[in-house]
């Protein structure tokens, strides 16, 4: 968490010794629960990015090369969660799904934050009829049936390519994003910082950019660190459908579709992974609501 | 009220007409047709289907064809299945409501429930727990937890049928499995609701007049104290047909999701976006609805 540290106003960690931020990490630090999931989140990431390097220097395990004489077996000393039909390491596998997954979590997010935040402050701090618009445009699309909507283009465009996997999941996670923003914002917008910044003549762009979105950091950290969950449970959703990652790699989805049907005889294929991402999603949904309660007080749930 | 309502009636219509001007025209543009079979016909066999589907008209008057057949709930007809896409949606569609229903009934009755306990004893190890079993639900994705309960229930212990949608006990799991994560959010919107509530001036009346705790909880507090579980219903429909996708293909239910699915592999466009259009005019009906729900329970919306 020394990141959110990092990025409070250069300003304020000389002349204010007790900024919102230290503040907030002080209320983080002793929600024991939400701690100890971010840092099982992170031990998760690790596990999946240097897990496979590990696996492959100490005992040559690779995940893709196949072994059909050895085929399902229960998970046993030299493979820690099985192998699957094709006798490939179950653990290796679901390291390698996590890759894509936390990728997808986070590469979606960031883009709906980027559009989010444009989006939802620029509606707030233009205001009048712009904003109208613009937030009509918002609830329009919130009506739509998002993820049919995804699923149809998915299917349209017959494609593997995880760039427009990334792309979608991204469009359709940001309409919240804009509207927190917007919020945000326009109870800013008319504070007496701004009007200090208009009076020595900053320009629009920047009053918006690098004096009102930074005020607005606490509400987007909240939001994006709980939406990474929700785009990975999306991904996996598509490619159970058969529309997301497609094999020979393997996504957290993919892993899970095989072992659902073979869940009567090699049941580990399917518990193995599906337990390593449940528990992803629940750590970064208690990390969200400890985000929430230290950096936004007013809302805390008590 | 009568305002925002029909402010609210012209968007949905809009936004009905735009998620069929989309997907008309995305479907068009689809590469691979459902007549480029590997089987080469004549020419002009494939020109007398192309035509009987007038794929052989200008594209504008495709899409004027398409609308003018949207207002008469004319939805084509299936290019893979001797029915029109309005048969399949009028056979199938039922079976996904009923799922759907049990489901939220499912979800409504626990969630509720996990929340007011938790809100009532605020803090308390009953608190944290119901907390910690609603956010489990959340993070728990159906499609693991639905064979899951399928191996314990069906085929170890052997309880209850692995698949099909026939008789209650056949519907227990796929309720249960398509709910649960409902129960979840609507558990954390109760309690945050109901704790909110509790704080207000007119609850603390209600304390003062002497009521017990059971009347100003169950009778005073939860009507406003639910409202966000109101609010919650209209997306969660729309989450429960996303869910219905995966619940029927795992439990081999024959709801709208299992033939939206099955119509994705099988390129069968007037299927793809009739259904498309169906689900949106549906959900342009719910949210619609939720509006209605809302004014009745909140007085504060319903003066305006």
């Amino acid at each position: 968490m020394s990141q959110t540290q990092e990025s409070a106003p250069r300003a304020s960690q000389h002349q204010k010794p007790k900024s919102l931020w230290a503040d907030a990490w002080r209320r983080l630090k002793k929600n024991r629960m939400a701690v100890s999931c971010g840092l099982l989140f992170f031990a998760i990431a690790f596990f999946c990015f240097v897990g496979p390097l590990i696996a492959k220097l100490l005992v040559g395990l690779d995940g893709t090369s196949q072994n059909p004489a050895l085929g399902a077996t229960a998970p046993s000393w030299s493979h820690w969660m099985g192998t699957d039909s094709l006798g490939r390491d179950m653990m290796v596998r679901t390291m390698q799904g996590g890759q894509i997954a936390i990728t997808v979590g986070l590469v979606a997010t960031a883009t709906a934050l980027i559009i989010g935040v444009a989006w939802g402050a620029t509606a707030a701090y233009v205001g009048g009829r712009t904003d109208e618009i613009m937030m009509r445009i918002v609830d329009v699309m919130y009506a739509f049936p998002n993820v049919v909507f995804v699923i149809v283009i998915m299917a349209v465009l017959d494609t593997q390519s995880l760039v427009v996997l990334f792309a979608l999941l991204g469009a359709i996670t940001w309409l919240n994003m804009a509207r927190i923003v917007r919020g945000q914002v326009m109870s800013l917008r008319n504070q007496e910082f701004v009007e200090a910044a208009r009076a020595i003549g900053v320009s629009n762009a920047n009053i918006l950019f690098r004096h009102i979105v930074p005020n607005t950091a606490g509400p987007i950290i909240v939001y994006a660190t709980l939406s990474i969950p929700t785009v990975m449970l999306l991904e996996a959703f598509l490619s159970f459908l058969g529309l997301g990652v497609q094999a020979p790699q393997a996504s957290w989805g993919t892993l899970v579709t095989e072992g659902a049907d073979m869940i009567a005889v090699y049941p580990w294929i399917l518990v193995g992974p599906g337990l390593v991402m449940g528990l992803t999603i629940f750590a970064l949904n208690f990390l969200g609501d400890g985000l929430r309660d230290a950096l936004d007080p007013q809302t805390r749930k008590d | 009220m009568l305002k925002l309502l029909i402010n609210r009636l012209i968007g949905g219509i809009f936004v009905i007409f735009a998620v069929a001007t989309f997907s008309f025209f995305v479907l068009r543009a689809a590469p691979g047709g459902p007549f480029d079979d590997e089987v080469s016909v004549p020419e002009q066999v494939q020109r007398n289907i192309e035509a009987q589907y007038h794929l052989d008209e200008p594209l504008l008057q495709q899409y004027g064809r398409f609308l003018s057949g949207l207002v008469r709930l004319d939805l084509g007809h299936s290019m893979q299945r001797p029915q029109t896409v309005w048969e399949i949606v009028a056979q199938s569609f039922p079976v996904s409501v009923q799922l759907g229903v049990l489901a939220l009934a499912f979800a409504t009755i626990f969630g509720v429930g996990l929340g007011v306990l938790a809100a009532s004893r605020q803090n308390s190890i009953i608190d944290h727990g119901a907390m910690s079993f609603a956010l489990f639900g959340i993070s728990v994705p159906s499609f693991v937890l639905g064979p899951i309960l399928i191996g314990f229930f069906s085929l170890q212990l052997g309880w209850l049928p692995p698949a099909r949608f026939e008789g209650f006990s056949s519907m227990i799991l796929p309720s249960a499995t398509l709910g649960l994560i409902f129960m979840g959010i609507i558990a954390r919107l109760s309690r945050s609701g109901l704790l909110e509530t509790l704080r207000q001036d007119y609850v603390r009346t209600a304390r003062a007049k002497g009521l017990s705790e059971r009347t100003v909880v169950w009778k005073h507090a939860i009507r406003l104290g639910l409202l966000p579980v109101v609010t919650f219903l209209g997306p969660a429909a729309a989450a429960l047909i996303t869910g219905s996708f995966v619940v029927e293909q795992i439990f081999q239910i024959p709801g709208l999701g299992f033939y939206f699915v099955a119509s994705i592999t099988e390129r069968d466009y007037p299927v793809l976006s009739g259904v498309l259009v169906f689900y949106s005019i549906f959900l342009v009906a719910l949210n619609f609805a939720v509006d209605v729900a809302y004014g009745f329970l909140d007085p504060r919306i319903r003066g305006r």
